[in-house]
């Protein structure tokens, strides 16, 4: 995405004459707006960083300059203790893969039948997709509650955390919209060929939508890695329990009793926050293309 | 296999490639849709797995019963106060930063991801940078001084709710920057070109072609920002102490989980979850129309 502003490309050509002065661009404004814009997105961020090092949480102005003497890492041993880092984060991680699993497998296929295949019931199922990006989730978490915990009895298990999330469907909707970009020669000339749709599938269109599937990834990952609500509701153990839910539950009962509540949270934090931006920073330029625009949920 | 599946021939191998989603669709969204329309219109309590309790059939009692709840009634007025702050402030602020982003400036791909930071960052983990801001002797009112509110931003009534608008608005800004700038590849230059011709100011030229230019991903940004508000959970939960102060900042999702599941009526939790998909129906409808009128 390296276009130009369309206002850019406006010449200040002799058939402006009343335009007053300021036809000239100085793109000083923006950048002074933007990065203003920039400082107040990022400077929570970095205030988390700092907060978590310090030995003492410091509200005041100095407290926004790490002094050298005051870092440790203390507010991490603190929260380890609490809440077990490594078990929360290996919980937020099978949560996390069994999503993304179900996703790129059954995605997939559902995103290539939408997209290239001929059959009944297509339009229903497409026209169901849709209509899920407008029902907020949180409205389903009731009867889900019942359903999943109550009826089949998988409160405080993996498979009970990730089956509401199971498929992504953001991600079969960017799945689709690639995989109707490719040219239908390619799929003709294979069938002719005598390959299954399977095959053709697998050979001949996914090596060639592999951005969407980073794209599509990359959306899914921060579904799970970041929900609260639901994995809240399914686990009671905390062995059981995803970093964010060990962290919300730190925050809303147990830091109180800590020596630095406020450090002990913004470690907790950071290793929480850590992973899915590293990710977004490492991979963002798959995170740009238009075919969001149509499919991204808020 | 359809080895000659060419042109309008149909291709049944694509029930079975999209049967596991739809199967998915069935269980996980229209079925419990329809579990929670009839748990809402029923006496619905919770029971170990295979036990079978009588659930009567009991009208509208669920729902006069929610309706009688002045917390609830307050839950959903919060959410207008939020929808009234959080949606303009989102689309003006989208629409302005997406539209300086739209251009040849140095460090644009760091700008671009520092917009969407906090969007792909879990809630729980920003709560808690948020929390240690807006404390009462946070660095927030340190910098105010004299001017910070008392008591502080999430423990103020006045201010607890469009705190959390606020914040909403700032974590999920990014996403809705990047829908603008996808929008504005599509305004054709030649409207620019001619209104520059006209001697329209910048601002002129931003009022009479950017901002009819973007027209559809507005309507597309208000209706998820409105979804996000109706949502809306972690945070009251979180950054306002479970809806506080005195019910202030609680959200109707909120108070589906206290009612429903601390409580246990799941009925009434059923009951609170339809009045709000008929509300965002209604304020996404009402919406539509009023765009269109404009039109």
């Amino acid at each position: 995405m390296t276009r130009t502003m369309p206002g850019a490309a406006v010449v200040a050509d002799a058939a402006a004459p009343q335009a007053g002065g300021g036809r000239r661009r100085r793109p000083w404004w923006r950048i002074i707006g933007l990065s203003l814009g920039a400082i107040a997105f990022l400077f929570p961020f970095y205030y988390m960083i700092v907060g978590s090092l310090q030995r003492k949480s410091d509200t005041s102005l100095t407290g926004v300059l790490p002094m050298p003497g005051d870092l440790s890492l203390d507010n991490y041993r603190e929260i380890n203790a609490a809440i077990h880092l490594g078990q929360s984060l290996l919980n937020s991680i099978i949560f996390t893969a069994g999503v993304l699993l179900g996703t790129l497998l059954f995605g997939v296929l559902a995103g290539y039948a939408l997209a290239r295949l001929r059959y009944p019931g297509r339009g229903t199922l497409f026209a169901a997709m849709l209509l899920l990006q407008v029902i907020p989730f949180q409205l389903l978490v009731i009867p889900l509650y019942v359903q999943i915990v109550r009826s089949y009895g998988l409160a405080d298990s993996y498979l009970g955390m990730i089956l509401p999330f199971a498929i992504n469907s953001v991600a079969v909707f960017v799945f689709r919209q690639f995989f109707l970009q490719l040219p239908n020669e390619l799929f003709e000339a294979a069938r002719i060929d005598g390959a299954s749709e399977l095959r053709i599938l697998r050979s001949v269109a996914l090596p060639l939508v592999r951005p969407a599937l980073l794209t599509a990834s990359l959306l899914t990952f921060i579904g799970p890695w970041n929900e609260f609500l639901w994995p809240f509701l399914v686990t009671k153990q905390a062995g059981k329990q995803p970093l964010a839910v060990a962290l919300a539950n730190y925050i809303s009962t147990v830091a109180a009793a800590a020596t630095n509540p406020y450090g002990a949270i913004l470690a907790g934090a950071c290793v929480l926050a850590g992973p899915a931006v590293l990710l977004f920073i490492a991979f963002q330029r798959y995170f740009v293309s238009s075919e969001l625009g149509s499919g991204v949920k808020g | 296999m359809t080895t000659r599946g060419r042109g309008r021939q149909q291709q049944p191998v694509g029930l079975l490639l999209s049967a596991p989603y739809a199967v998915f669709i069935v269980a996980v969204f229209a079925y419990p849709l329809g579990l929670a329309v009839w748990m809402s219109f029923h006496k619905y309590i919770f029971t170990a797995p295979g036990v079978d309790v009588p659930r009567p059939f009991v009208g509208i009692d669920n729902y006069t019963a929610v309706l009688g709840d002045p917390a609830v009634r307050r839950s959903f007025l919060n959410i207008l106060v939020f929808l009234v702050i959080n949606v303009p402030l989102t689309v003006a602020l989208a629409l302005l930063l997406a539209t300086a982003l739209n251009a040849a400036i140095p460090f644009r791909t760091f700008l671009r991801v520092s917009f969407y930071v906090p969007y792909v960052t879990a809630s729980v983990a920003v709560v808690g940078v948020w929390l240690f801001l807006f404390s009462s002797d946070g660095l927030v009112n340190q910098v105010l001084g004299g001017v910070a509110p008392d008591p502080s931003w999430l423990i103020n009534e006045h201010w607890a709710m469009p705190s959390i608008a606020f914040y909403v608005t700032w974590k999920q800004l990014g996403v809705f920057i990047l829908l603008y700038l996808a929008a504005l590849q599509n305004v054709p230059k030649e409207l620019y070109e001619s209104a520059a011709v006209d001697g329209a100011s910048r601002w002129r030229s931003f009022r009479a072609v950017t901002v009819p230019g973007v027209r559809t991903a507005t309507t597309l940004v208000t209706l998820l920002a409105i979804i996000t508000g109706a949502n809306l959970f972690t945070e009251p939960y979180l950054l306002t102490n479970g809806g506080g102060p005195s019910g202030r900042s609680a959200s109707p999702v909120l108070l589906m989980y206290q009612r429903g599941i601390e409580q246990g009526h799941p009925d009434i939790a059923a009951a609170i979850g339809v009045l709000l998909v008929l509300g965002v129906l209604i304020i996404a409808g009402g919406q539509q129309l009023l765009e269109r009128r404009q039109r």
